[in-house]
């Protein structure tokens, strides 16, 4: 039987039709997709990459719950306009512990990559309220109710495992403390030493400047860290990646 | 019908490709030639892409190409260029003296021109892309200056900021907020004083109270006379300019609650000869001393 002739079984069994346009769809998603998995070209092993504190992670909910990568990117491309505006381009390992990354396709505002302190914490708070009163030239929609709604803790503890459940590497310990590191994240006065020591760099501060607890804190201490873990003065980056 | 052989469909004249379903015929209509060709040759430079650029995933790490191409490498390579081409103009600007460099220098406008694109780059989200400031952040246009308007005194502003925690050697100064140990009336009175200071409509009889208030708690770093400290980066109040406006609302705010402006240090972010180059931009605005 001829090679023409053995793919007539093909085509007069439905069953196996199926079976086999799957089979052949499927070498694209193995020869492109699985090999990012394990091959070292896409795996940077860079120092100073960690977990997101409990209120950051707090804030990057607020963050994807705004829809904020529609108009924001992080990602700093390897191109020299963007280098140059921006910082250092982004590497794959700073946004290992993203569920889902944030890298967007589209700017309308800048690339948030490195917003990390770039400006102040009373910047972000007049922007957050009145893009234009600082920036009169932005399209920015205003999100002044983000300092009038209350952050809750009652489901930080459970962020954080569902995390883990995907891969983070947040341990019991991180897990125990989260309520409390929640709250000492936007306490200037509190005891931050086992936050810090939990979650290095991370930024303390009352970012709002009100006494409550607000949503507006959180999102504030997810910029503020934004692109601030990897100290660029001692990494050396692989060109081959 | 002109031709009536067999493998041609007797309707159309077309040729079949012979595949018979149920008596219905496939009827064979080629690919214009000049598609099929621009298909083959898209095949052939995917072939050729695939050697000359990294493309296929071995065991550890993806085929590198015969053309060695990296972004990262490329990036690295196109900023290199610029530097090495402005380098002979950056090393005289990082070695020039800003107070003496003349104004005709090459190397005064390669610093103002680049600090221009350091300013919109990283200055003017809280200074204005015009430097104009807004409510809380200076205007550097004119020449108050609350930290010094010095070419020296503007450089370290940028390289350590103001009041921020980063930086140990970040200007630094902190008004209390007196609502926590003056009453309303106080402040209300020291508030008239202040109006009367900056030349506006007060309450002169609050405002003879005021002036004792205002000795006592406002002196030692405004100044006696009011026109405020550069070395404390206290403002001065005898002047129409104000950073968190100058209506009697504004001043009772920050005399009750006080301020607490920061400005990020920018020492980490920016390279000396951006520093200068930035400073020198600033200077020139307007109100450089």
């Amino acid at each position: 039987m001829s090679a023409i002739g053995k793919h007539r079984i093909l085509e007069r069994s439905p069953t196996l039709l199926l079976v086999f346009s799957l089979l052949v769809v499927s070498v694209g998603g193995i020869v492109e997709i699985a090999p990012l998995f394990y091959i070292e070209n896409t795996i940077e092993d860079v120092d100073g990459v960690r977990p997101y504190s409990p209120l950051e992670l707090a804030g990057r909910d607020i963050y994807v719950r705004e829809g904020c990568y529609v108009c924001h990117s992080q990602m700093i491309r390897p191109m020299r306009d963007e280098v140059e505006r921006y910082g250092h381009y982004s590497l794959a390992a700073e946004s290992k512990y993203d569920h889902p990354f944030q890298w967007g396709s589209k700017r309308t505002g800048p690339d948030l990559a490195r917003v990390g302190g770039r400006y102040s914490d009373a910047w972000h708070v007049d922007h957050f309220i009145d893009p234009q009163s600082v920036v009169p030239q932005s399209v920015m929609p205003k999100y002044a109710f983000l300092a009038d709604a209350r952050l809750e803790d009652d489901l930080i503890e459970d962020l954080l495992a569902t995390h883990r459940l995907v891969g983070v590497p947040y341990t019991d310990e991180m897990l125990a403390e989260a309520r409390a590191d929640f709250h000492a994240q936007a306490d200037p006065d509190a005891d931050t030493d086992g936050l810090l020591e939990r979650y290095p760099g991370a930024v303390v501060a009352n970012f709002d400047g009100q006494p409550e607890l607000t949503e507006m804190d959180a999102i504030i201490a997810y910029m503020q860290m934004l692109g601030t873990l990897v100290d660029f003065s001692t990494f050396t980056p692989d060109e081959t990646r | 019908m002109m031709d009536n052989r067999t493998d041609r469909d007797p309707v159309t004249g077309t040729e079949t490709t012979g595949h018979n379903w149920d008596g219905i015929q496939e009827l064979n209509t080629p690919l214009p030639r000049w598609w099929l060709w621009t298909f083959y040759l898209t095949i052939v430079w995917g072939i050729g892409y695939c050697i000359a650029y990294p493309a296929w995933p071995l065991i550890d790490r993806a085929t590198a190409g015969f053309l060695g191409y990296s972004t990262r490498a490329e990036v690295e390579a196109q900023i290199a260029e610029v530097d090495a081409r402005n380098a002979d103009v950056a090393a005289r600007l990082a070695s020039a003296d800003l107070a003496t460099l003349e104004r005709g220098d090459p190397a005064y406008h390669y610093g103002v021109a680049g600090g221009a694109a350091v300013f919109l780059a990283h200055c003017s989200q809280c200074h204005g892309a015009g430097a104009a400031g807004a409510l809380g952040y200076p205007n550097l246009l004119d020449d108050d200056w609350l930290w010094g308007g010095t070419l020296d005194a503007i450089a370290a502003t940028v390289r350590h900021g103001i009041r921020n925690d980063t930086d140990d050697d970040a200007r630094w100064s902190e008004m209390p907020a007196y609502g926590e140990f003056l009453e309303a009336e106080q402040i209300a009175a020291a508030t008239e004083f202040v109006l009367q200071l900056s030349g506006q409509a007060h309450d002169s009889q609050l405002a003879a109270s005021g002036a004792t208030i205002f000795a006592e708690e406002c002196a030692s770093c405004h100044m006696e006379s009011g026109t405020g400290d550069r070395e404390t980066g206290a403002p001065d109040l005898t002047d129409a300019i104000w950073l968190y406006g100058g209506d009697r609302e504004a001043i009772t705010e920050s005399i009750t609650s006080s301020r607490f402006g920061v400005m990020p240090a920018w020492g980490p972010r920016l390279d000396e000869v951006e520093i200068k180059a930035v400073t020198l931009y600033v200077h020139q605005l307007g109100g450089g001393e």
